[in-house]
């Protein structure tokens, strides 16, 4: 079995038994990236020379004080401030930027021993769902180089998918780390809001951005995520709630378990093959001693209009600080400072990201706030009822991730309301700040589906534990794509 | 929602502080004319008597005491900084 196949677990055997070493480890995963960026394209920056120096130190650290993460090669969304390594969120207006500190998932990272290889491609500032945003390059998805990998967390999985690292990070506002994960087929998490400190996350809609795991199998995203996890003075939306093992909650045990199925999730738009994935899937987890039961979302048909005019909103606030005057693109064009400010943004920004600040500026201006911004708020209120109500009686609600796999490059690009729709089924999550999981379910014309998991406020242990006896029961995960043959392992 | 407008969009550009042309305002009245009126649909909803979520989780202030605490290293930050001068950021004239 080569080295990309193996989970956390039997790569630290690996370390332990000194098979292999972490320089040997990161020189490796270096090896494996370096032949398939020509064809993947995920990665943004690398940072080879400080994580090889870094690898070599860590080797003679003793084995007792290691974690279950140490010396493990991780790549990070670019949209996650890295010191010393060029983060741009994937737009010209953060070109040359070298944060002066790190994320505190970051720190948290390094402190699990974990080695950082690289900066990974995205839509720029996370607004899309195809990686056709980023100004820099167009990341492809790893089981056809024709099709988009997802967005806005494209480069993290397909890094992941394609074997160039086990575990990346990604960060998910209306479905970025679930979407991507189900077209490149990988486990990617959007923990509860507030389990995970947003400080030193580039934000794009602040009540709605959360980081997560995206890695190959549940039980590594359930370790990465023990390590992102925890409270954190520095954010002050972040959740002073207790972490617990996650991966002590995956006992394989889901006896009795209650999952609700809502109806509104295999409406019209979402394809056969999705649905029939999901419904098969159902039955697994029938098979495993859970009772699935048809449930209503009643306003999931509203989500996607509520999650456009809040998103935008507070983008066009959060992307005001881009001004050219203390870091990144300056414009080379102005008189006076009015337009120096609108040169260099109109230069710096491209148009997905004008459009959300326009429309968000709109739905905030005078005469259209109650109508738009206000109502959106409530709109919302009704969104996390539903989800509220419907936990009473289910411990997690379970539908498909996206309306169909992955699409042709260009294919949509130029018609934002077809593109905004394949958020529409992991976009209610966001709203209500609950978190879901999805993970590898089927595969429609040789291209990945993906089951999505959704849990109560603060439970991912269920959700982790019903994803994981699905991954245990099927063998979708063990799938690998074109990409991965012939390469460096 | 009335037809979205040129002007209109020229009007929340600069608003927004980007600069755009006239034919990129015609493209962009044409997306978010569009876009608004999928939002339309919200009005469908009678939501009188609906408390706004403006925060999922129950949000308390965040408090410290105050004291100064040492700030980001200024010669560091100057590294991010296109053109600077004795410690201070430069910038366009201001005033004419």
């Amino acid at each position: 079995m080569s080295l990309v196949e193996k989970t956390a677990a039997q790569l630290q055997e690996m370390i332990h038994t000194k098979e292999i070493t972490i320089a040997e480890m990161t020189e490796k995963a270096f090896e494996r990236i370096e032949a398939l960026e020509p064809k993947v394209d995920a990665f943004l920056a690398l940072n080879k020379e400080r994580a090889t120096q870094l690898a070599k130190e860590m080797d003679s650290v003793p084995f007792a004080e290691r974690g279950p993460l140490f010396g493990l090669p991780i790549g990070v969304k670019d949209n996650i401030v890295t010191e010393g390594l060029e983060t741009t969120a994937s737009s010209r207006i953060l070109e040359g930027f070298n944060p002066i500190y790190d994320a505190t998932v970051v720190d948290k990272l390094k402190a699990a021993g974990m080695v950082t290889v690289g900066k990974l491609n995205m839509d720029e500032f996370a607004m899309g769902s195809s990686n056709e945003n980023s100004y820099y390059k167009k990341t492809k998805n790893p089981w056809n180089l024709e099709t988009v990998p997802g967005g806005s967390s494209g480069g993290s999985a397909a890094a992941v998918a394609s074997g160039q690292v086990p575990f990346s990070l990604g960060s998910d506002t209306g479905g970025s780390i679930r979407q991507p994960a189900a077209f490149c087929g990988v486990v990617g998490m959007k923990p509860t809001y507030g389990r995970i400190s947003r400080f030193g996350l580039i934000a794009y809609a602040s009540s709605l951005d959360q980081i997560g795991p995206i890695t190959r199998t549940v039980k590594d995203n359930a370790l990465l995520l023990n390590a992102i996890s925890g409270y954190d003075d520095k954010d002050s939306t972040s959740a002073n709630v207790e972490v617990p093992d996650f991966t002590a909650a995956l006992t394989g045990d889901i006896t009795g378990l209650r999952i609700g199925v809502p109806k509104e999730y295999f409406a019209e738009g979402v394809g056969e093959a999705a649905k029939q994935a999901v419904l098969d899937a159902l039955k697994v987890l029938e098979e495993q001693g859970a009772i699935c039961e048809e449930i209503s979302l009643p306003h999931s048909k509203y989500a996607l209009a509520t999650y456009y005019i809040l998103a935008s909103s507070e983008a066009s606030s959060n992307l005001s600080r881009f001004d050219g005057i203390r870091y990144g693109y300056r414009t080379e064009k102005a008189g006076s400072l009015l337009e120096f400010y609108m040169n260099t943004r109109s230069e710096g920004f491209g148009d997905e990201v004008k459009r959300r600040i326009m429309l968000g500026t709109y739905a905030l201006s005078s005469g259209y706030y109650d109508a738009y911004y206000k109502k959106a708020q409530k709109v919302r209120t009704l969104i996390k009822k539903d989800f509220d109500d419907a936990f009473e009686k289910y411990d997690v609600i379970v539908g498909p991730t996206t309306p169909t796999p992955a699409f042709k490059i260009g294919e949509i690009i130029d018609d934002p309301l077809t593109m905004y729709a394949n958020d529409i089924l992991t976009i209610p999550v966001n709203l209500a700040g609950v978190p879901a999981i999805s993970i590898p379910c089927g595969f429609e014309n040789g291209l990945p589906l993906g089951l999505q998991i959704i849990g109560k406020h603060f439970d991912e242990e269920t959700v982790y534990r019903v994803a994981d006896v699905y991954e245990q029961a099927t063998d979708f995960h063990k799938k690998t794509p074109q990409t991965w043959e012939g390469a460096a392992q | 929602m009335a037809k979205m407008t040129k002007e209109e969009v020229i009007e929340v550009a600069h608003l927004a502080r980007l600069a755009i042309t006239d034919e990129e305002a015609e493209h962009f009245a044409d997306q978010l004319e569009a876009i608004t009126n999928a939002m339309e649909l919200l009005s469908e909803l009678d939501t009188e008597n609906v408390e706004p979520t403006t925060h999922v989780l129950q949000m308390v202030n965040v408090l410290r005491e105050d004291k100064s605490i040492p700030g980001l290293d200024r010669d560091l930050v100057m590294k991010n900084v296109k053109e600077h001068e004795g410690g201070q950021v430069k910038v366009p004239t201001i005033l004419e």
